[in-house]
């Protein structure tokens, strides 16, 4: 039987993972909206910039995550890599639906349409998809180390499929040229100030995935104690 | 198999049809734009016919335990895996090429082409591949007849999309992305022959 039980040094860690998020998550806010410099032509708009590249570059990362602890769980069949896969799954899902909601904010003003189907776009939606299909695929499989062996599977195809949905899009996309503009565009014209507070951003919203990340595995293990010790008991 | 019952082999082909009558209400199809919408006609009435198809490539075997049955038997994953994809690859090629005739007659749309059959050859194949590995995941889940459409159409919408671009191409007789697009489904549909049996073993394991 593994040892489920969290210690004393896993406690504090998330302690202070939580406290230095909420202390750069501050520093972050106001370098976003008192320093940071008002851009000519996009105005305030601009500013959710720093909140959705960063939350975009996390949920990839997220996936990224999913895929190699899927390849870890298949090949060592251990629960703990499988409850990584499975917290990393959920945030993702949770940055990516960020991701399309801040998107879709700041469409609105800057391209006049709340959605187009640009490429990245398209990508981000279908990423949105599939991972909704794996968490889903946990929650309705007969039981529990079955879920995690289909959602492993749905997490390796899921992320070799990105690439190919991206460059299909792509394609398909540049076919029918559009005149939108990517948010990645405009980055090599970009304020020294402004990449400054972005990479500030990008460091607190990776502060930030670390400790959801480890805040679910944390439940998750916790859970699992829970079974096993109901397990015992009913024995 | 899946020519022994004989019930789903009028429902797919009388589905893929219905869809195309219901289509051809739901935009209004005149002759002027019937060589516009013909190509996302066709592959989504392929794309749900085959949906059909995959539900129902396990279903036998669950329903009577011969789940069990074939997975006790000396036959490897890989063996199993890659005859019922051939399976439905064919069962799915019936489907098509009556649906191909009832689009040609019902649009008078004139599309067959060589690299048109090539393309509805290789992208069933690329559908039926993903679609295997996906039917034997949902077929073990709660509500499988939704599990397996939210997990299929996403990662095919590649696929998909080269298809209807290519039939597309072949409709109003050009030919200017074909050479780009046909390889493309080839290179999925060998990387996912490669990957899919690989993880149908994993996950029959049980």
């Amino acid at each position: 039987m593994p040892n489920l039980r969290i210690t004393n040094v896993q406690t504090k860690i998330s302690y202070v993972l939580a406290g230095l998020c909420i202390i750069l998550m501050i520093v972050d806010l106001y370098l976003i909206f008192w320093v940071a410099p008002i851009d000519i032509v996009l105005g305030n708009i601009q500013k959710i910039f720093y909140i959705h590249v960063p939350i975009a570059a996390m949920a990839f990362l997220a996936f990224f995550l999913v895929f190699v602890f899927s390849i870890l769980y298949l090949i060592k069949r251990s629960d703990h890599w499988d409850r990584i896969a499975h917290a990393s799954g959920e945030v993702g899902v949770v940055f990516v639906s960020v991701t399309l909601l801040t998107g879709v904010v700041w469409a609105r003003p800057v391209w006049g349409v709340w959605w187009t189907w640009e490429p990245r776009l398209t990508t981000t939606l279908i990423l949105w998809l599939i991972y909704i299909a794996y968490l889903m695929v946990r929650s309705y499989a007969p039981n529990k180390s079955q879920g995690s062996l289909y959602a492993a599977a749905i997490g390796i195809i899921g992320f070799i499929d990105v690439p190919i949905v991206y460059y299909s899009v792509q394609w398909w996309r540049s076919i029918h040229p559009s005149a939108v503009v990517g948010p990645f565009a405009e980055s090599g014209s970009l304020e020294p100030l402004m990449t400054k507070i972005l990479l500030v951003s990008l460091v607190t919203f990776t502060v930030l995935f670390v400790l959801l990340l480890n805040q679910r595995v944390f439940v998750k293990k916790q859970e699992d104690l829970l079974a096993q010790t109901l397990e015992v008991s009913n024995k | 198999m899946e020519f022994r019952g004989k019930d789903i082999l009028v429902s797919v082909p009388i589905f893929g049809f219905l869809l195309i009558v219901l289509f051809n209400f739901a935009l209004d199809v005149t002759p002027n734009i019937a060589s516009h919408v013909a190509p996302g006609i066709l592959w989504v009435a392929f794309a749900f016919a085959g949906i059909l198809t995959m539900n129902r490539a396990f279903v036998r075997e669950r329903e009577q335990g011969g789940l069990e049955g074939l997975l006790l038997s000396p036959v490897s994953r890989d063996a199993i895996f890659i005859s019922k994809v051939i399976s439905s690859c064919l069962f799915m090629f019936v489907v098509e090429i009556a649906l191909v005739l009832a689009l040609t007659i019902m649009m008078n749309i004139w599309m067959f082409s060589v690299v048109l059959v090539v393309t509805v050859l290789l992208t069933t194949l690329g559908f039926t591949t993903l679609g295997t590995l996906f039917s034997a995941i949902a077929v073990q889940t709660r509500s499988r007849e939704v599990m397996l459409p939210v997990l299929f159409f996403p990662m095919v919408i590649p696929i998909l999309i080269a298809s209807v671009e290519i039939t597309s191409q072949v409709i109003s007789g050009q030919s200017i992305g074909i050479g780009k697009w046909l390889p493309f489904i080839i290179i999925f549909d060998a990387l996912f022959l490669l990957i899919c049996p690989w993880l149908f073993g994993i996950v029959m394991q049980e």
